[in-house]
């Protein structure tokens, strides 16, 4: 009946570590790595900061995806780091095989190239709020600095820029016993951006050159604390006469076991992509936490 | 209420994301009765038990156990499951300190916070409350963070 005392005084004279090994945010309350790097679902940011990281603690995520649609394969290696729930800094390099394009690029522009590639470097601030805790939620601000590493592609279907900044600002609340007692987070995300296929096509076209803004958003539900499903959805500009771009979404099921490693499958649609239309295909990732 | 949770604890997900493209983003009133989380919970009883062994989980968690220090166990005990019991809809009433005077000089961080909603959550797991229950008294409790973290 009094084991508490007993364990309340052992607990007292245990060495005071300050933290445990990795943070202490509530499961999944770092969202999963995006292909650009930055913590949210696969394709949209989130107001979420990656790892588990609270507000006395560092954090640090790593991970590599791989979106296999119908005539391409698109693939990402990122890292993060989370200050105190605060900031957050990524790096990712994605690399875009152009499986069938290849023969395009050759018939019609004289290339041989078969793959694209760009960096992205991101920051994200935690403006106010807790996704779990505060009435209206977590809200966050974000820039993606993206550099293309071999322009000539992306120059010759007529993109003006070989590196662009996309800004946005993202909301995001977790309603506690939602749908039939299961907790359902909502994200919002609003990003002004020129970057074509998100910058794997270059930034700016002939047909629009300016910055516009883009609505992203997602949904899911956690089945319990380990699995959430969802959606999501990516509105995309179309810069470039030489082919139309689609909106992009996807329908995912995140598996949490543990803190330390989140595994993200999902059905993902990319809709017309440099004139091959309609790519649909997996979308597979995984992110170790630290 | 036993066949319908037994039902929606089997649906898959392509379900779960179709009842979501139906229900729309709305925050929607989860169709709860008081006295049934109550009775999920074990009653008092019940309730008793996860408190204790949420505190078995505090005092070896070295983010929170100094806050801790020198807070008399019993009556903590007691005064945390009246408090879960009241707010699930039990008859009980809560006798102690409101929740922003008892933290005033504590200086809670966020870090601590959650800390103690996971042994929270664990002892719940550990006690077998189902996730719909568990997320219903969530729901209750998170009004509280502003009086808790002083804010």
């Amino acid at each position: 009946m009094y084991r508490w005392l007993i364990l309340l005084m052992a607990g007292l004279f245990a060495p005071t570590t300050a933290l445990a090994d990795i943070g202490s945010r509530l499961w999944a309350t770092g969202g999963v790595t995006t292909i650009e790097g930055s913590a949210g679902g696969g394709l949209v940011p989130w107001a979420l900061l990656g790892s588990y990281a609270s507000d006395t603690e560092w954090g640090g995520t790593v991970s590599m995806s791989q979106a296999r649609v119908d005539d391409y394969t698109l693939s990402v290696i990122g890292a993060g780091l989370n200050w105190h729930n605060r900031v957050e800094l990524t790096v990712a390099r994605q690399t875009l095989d152009l499986d069938t394009l290849v023969f395009t690029l050759k018939d019609s522009f004289g290339l041989e190239q078969d793959e694209l590639n760009q960096d992205i470097f991101g920051a994200k601030v935690r403006l106010f709020g807790d996704v779990l805790y505060s009435r209206w939620g977590q809200w966050s601000a974000g820039v993606q600095y993206k550099r293309q590493r071999d322009f000539t592609v992306p120059s010759a279907i007529g993109a003006r820029d070989d590196h662009g900044i996309d800004g946005y600002v993202s909301a995001s609340k977790l309603f506690f016993a939602a749908i039939m007692g299961r907790n359902l987070l909502v994200n919002a995300t609003a990003r002004a951006t020129r970057a074509n296929q998100g910058g794997l096509l270059g930034f700016g076209g002939d047909r629009q050159n300016g910055y516009e803004v883009m609505a992203e958003g997602s949904a899911g539900v956690f089945l319990d604390r380990k699995w959430l499903v969802g959606m999501e959805y990516r509105q995309k500009p179309d810069n470039l006469g030489f082919a139309g771009e689609s909106d992009w979404w996807d329908l995912f099921v995140a598996w949490v076991p543990d803190r330390r490693l989140a595994v993200t499958a999902a059905l993902v649609n990319l809709g017309d992509i440099a004139t091959l239309t309609d790519q649909q295909g997996l979308y597979l990732s995984l992110q170790g936490t630290f | 209420m036993t066949k319908f949770s037994a039902f929606y604890r089997s649906t898959t997900g392509p379900l779960m994301v179709l009842l979501l493209t139906l229900g729309g983003c709305q925050n929607l009133p989860s169709s709860d009765n008081s006295s049934d989380l109550y009775e999920q919970l074990g009653e008092r009883k019940g309730i008793a038990s996860i408190v204790e062994d949420m505190l078995y989980r505090i005092v070896e968690d070295d983010r929170i156990n100094q806050a801790f220090k020198g807070v008399d166990v019993v009556q903590f005990h007691r005064n945390l499951t009246d408090q879960l019991c009241q707010l699930s809809g039990g008859p009980c009433t809560y006798t102690g300190r409101n929740m922003r005077e008892v933290h005033k000089a504590m200086a809670i961080t966020d870090t601590q916070f959650n800390a103690v909603a996971e042994d929270l959550i664990l002892a719940m797991e550990k006690n077998g409350v189902p996730t719909s229950a568990q997320n219903r008294l969530l729901a209750r409790i998170v009004p509280l963070y502003p009086s808790i973290r002083g804010l």
